[in-house]
């Protein structure tokens, strides 16, 4: 695709050739900027031997704007809503043009290890979480079992 | 119009005046005696206006200097500390030396500072066990790898390696190339309305002094420039209470008027200020520059962005949160036909006035309440009052609520219709003086003969913004004396105005002129004496405690349960 900032260009080779453990991106061929990945449950966590779908797109304004990326996989984790969006810092207000795809589907990845149902966007799931946290776990284990294969 | 005079240097004379912070009793005194000075000097301010002054960005950018070379000399900093540190504690100075005496490390590690700090490790290391969060904020000198010699810089963010490559960083040393600071930079200026911004590096703090801001967007980007400036003063500005920042669209101007920073004085003044300015910069010279050329009014205590003079800001905006709640009723009510009360044919109005002749049957009356208008040439002129429904009525509860939309609706009527009359004149003025135009040209009038009408709408166009205000007031004020006379003093302006909106729409022919500028230039200043008695009369009210409410408003006493209104 003509006009590819050499960031994108290079970055996706990175991504291709030393791909993140548990961590897949691959872009489309008709539009570089947008992203299929998948991102497998980290082990210990109620996610565990989920294979997540999420897609990735990079706008214009990258890398001074953020990436936007958005859960497809049916997920039960009180970061993430319904319509699959995330609730982290780094991809809004801590956003910093020298985070790449890389470190941003890690701290993804990391997010699925450490819920935090302090900061929630899904409101019910996180007073789950809070009120009876073995409970809520088993929902999120059954969802992954269901969903994420 | 519009232009600031950057030139002009009285505003520097005392400039004490401006100094919002606390600079305690000695200034206050000095405060207090130029304003003495002031009363003895000028004019007499009148009770219903507000001592403010307008400030170009020029001149608040001044303010902003003195106060950090102020802070600056008690830290014993530099300028550019001293700015980053005031503007991190949101310029409060008191604050801020307290804070800096107590622990500067750790006001200017919050504050995005970089202090040298001696390079051996062992004084790094309480730094890095101090920060016991598990946030991932670097040591201030921290270096990135360093680059050596042999391989070339390659951008962090771009990824460009071309040899030659021109870079820069702030004092944490993370370097990056100038073209990707600058993309950095002028999105946090122009799509984030950012001025205090942090180093690209992921969780680095050190924010970007302005000298590298403006060497970084100086080559590529100096349009950019400006606009930080301009954020830099509305951070300050909105820090101060005493300092407001002119709510019309592309004005840089701010107003000073530390007689309405706190929240109590709302309670007795009504802070309209105007910035100075008119129109829209860059706007001036429009076809319409004239009349669309308004003064850049506004309220210091409210977001309301025009004169809600007589009525205090606490009421103006329980009226018009009332008015948006009733929004279903209102459109319905402002649709702009209504029928002829005589022959029912549709009449829409076509001018300020309220004086309707119908086309049809020739059927004369007022457009408000729809009463023939022979009532309201006279001394019987009664349209402004509503009259309280008989006690019988309200018994029933359903009649009750219909009253009380009806008593709504009544006030509500006026308040709407002052607001489409001053719009209609507005029209109508651009038609005549398009007529003015021409007969200046065929007639041997000359330009200053036809000034009269220019001032004459001006003033009717003054007087139904207080009137449209009088009726929200009315609408809240518990009956009484004071209400009658408040409602008197608001038949007399709303039947003055009337007639010389009136006279506005007379034809003018050049062999009429003479007597009809007469008639208009008397008239004018006789509703201009009117909106003065109106206004006089409600801001004394004010400060003497005069007014009571039939529902409870902010600040005053609870209504006598007799006076509620519904």
């Amino acid at each position: 695709m003509a006009g590819l900032p050499k960031r994108i260009i290079k970055e996706t080779e990175r991504l291709m050739a030393d791909p993140a453990p548990g961590i897949t991106a691959t872009p489309h061929d008709d539009n570089l900027r947008y992203f299929d990945v998948t991102i497998a449950g980290p082990d210990g966590s109620p996610f565990a031997a989920g294979n997540f779908r999420l897609e990735l797109f990079l706008p214009e304004e990258y890398p001074m704007a953020p990436p936007k990326v958005r859960f497809l996989t049916k997920i039960y984790h009180p970061n993430i809503d319904k319509l699959g969006r995330i609730c982290l810092d780094i991809l809004k207000d801590k956003w910093s043009p020298a985070l790449q795809i890389r470190t941003v589907l890690l701290s993804i990845q990391a997010l699925l290890s450490s819920p935090n149902p302090d900061d929630p966007l899904a409101t019910d799931v996180a007073k789950h979480y809070k009120e009876d946290e073995k409970d809520a776990q088993r929902v999120s284990q059954e969802w992954t079992q269901l969903y994420a294969k | 119009m519009s232009d600031v005079e950057y030139s002009d240097d009285d505003y520097y004379d005392d400039e004490d005046m401006y100094d919002g912070t606390q600079d305690d009793a000695d200034d206050d005194g000095m405060d207090m005696d130029n304003e003495d000075f002031q009363i003895d000097a000028g004019p007499k301010r009148k009770p219903y206006e507000t001592e403010h002054e307008s400030l170009s960005q020029a001149e608040v950018e001044r303010l902003m200097r003195r106060e950090i070379e102020q802070t600056r000399n008690i830290l014993g900093t530099d300028e550019s500390v001293a700015g980053l540190l005031l503007r991190h504690m949101s310029w409060n100075k008191e604050r801020l030396i307290e804070q800096y005496m107590d622990n500067p490390s750790k006001l200017t590690d919050a504050a995005g500072i970089t202090i040298p700090e001696p390079p051996s490790p062992a004084s790094a290391a309480p730094v890095r066990s101090r920060s016991s969060r598990p946030s991932s904020k670097p040591l201030p000198h921290k270096r990135p790898s360093p680059s050596k010699k042999d391989e070339p810089f390659v951008c962090p963010i771009c990824f460009d390696d071309a040899p030659g490559l021109e870079t820069s960083g702030l004092d944490c040393n993370h370097q990056y190339c100038i073209g990707c600071w600058t993309a950095y930079l002028s999105s946090k200026i122009r799509d984030e309305g950012e001025h205090f911004i942090r180093c690209m590096a992921e969780g680095c703090s050190i924010v970007a002094p302005d000298c590298f801001v403006h060497a970084s967007l100086l080559r590529d980007e100096p349009e950019t420039w400006p606009r930080f400036k301009e954020l830099l003063a509305r951070h300050y500005v909105s820090c101060n209470p005493s300092l407001k920042f002119c709510p019309h669209p592309g004005c840089t101007n701010t107003v000073s008027c530390p007689g309405a920073s706190s929240k109590s004085s709302l309670l007795s003044i009504v802070p309209t200020v105007s910035c100075g300015a008119r129109g829209i910069p860059g706007q001036e010279k429009g076809p319409d520059s004239i009349t669309v050329a308004r003064e850049h009014k506004f309220c210091f205590g409210c977001p309301i962005d025009s004169d809600h003079r007589p009525v205090i800001c606490n009421v103006a905006k329980m009226w018009m949160k009332k008015c948006a709640d009733d929004s279903e009723t209102a459109n319905w009510i402002k649709s702009n036909t209504k029928e002829c009360p005589k022959c029912n044919s549709t009449i829409e109005k076509n001018g300020g006035c309220n004086h309707m002749t119908c086309k049809k049957c020739k059927n004369e009356f007022c457009w408000v309440c729809m009463g023939p208008w022979s009532d309201h040439g006279t001394s019987w002129y009664s349209c402004n009052r509503y009259e309280e429904k008989a006690g019988i009525e309200a018994r029933d509860a359903q009649s009750r609520s219909r009253a009380s939309l009806e008593r709504y609706l009544h006030y509500y009527n006026r308040w709407a219709n002052h607001e489409q009359s001053a719009k209609l004149s507005l029209e109508l003025y651009k038609k005549t003086e398009k007529k003015m135009e021409e007969m200046q040209i065929t007639s041997s009038l000359t330009w200053i003969e036809v000034q009269f009408m220019k001032k004459a709408v001006e003033e009717a166009d003054k007087c139904r913004e207080t009137l449209k205000w009088t009726y929200a007031m009315a609408y809240y004020l518990c009956r009484g004396n004071h209400k009658e006379l408040f409602e008197d003093n608001q038949r007399d302006l709303e039947h003055a105005v009337e007639e010389l909106s009136e006279l506005l729409e007379q034809p003018i022919e050049s062999d009429t002129i003479p007597t009809l500028r007469q008639k208009v230039t008397d008239k004018t200043v006789y509703v201009s004496k009117r909106n003065e008695i109106v206004l006089d009369d409600t801001a004394n009210g004010f400060l003497e405690g005069r007014w009571k409410w039939n529902v409870h408003v902010d600040g005053f006493d609870d209504p006598d349960p007799a006076d509620l209104a519904f």
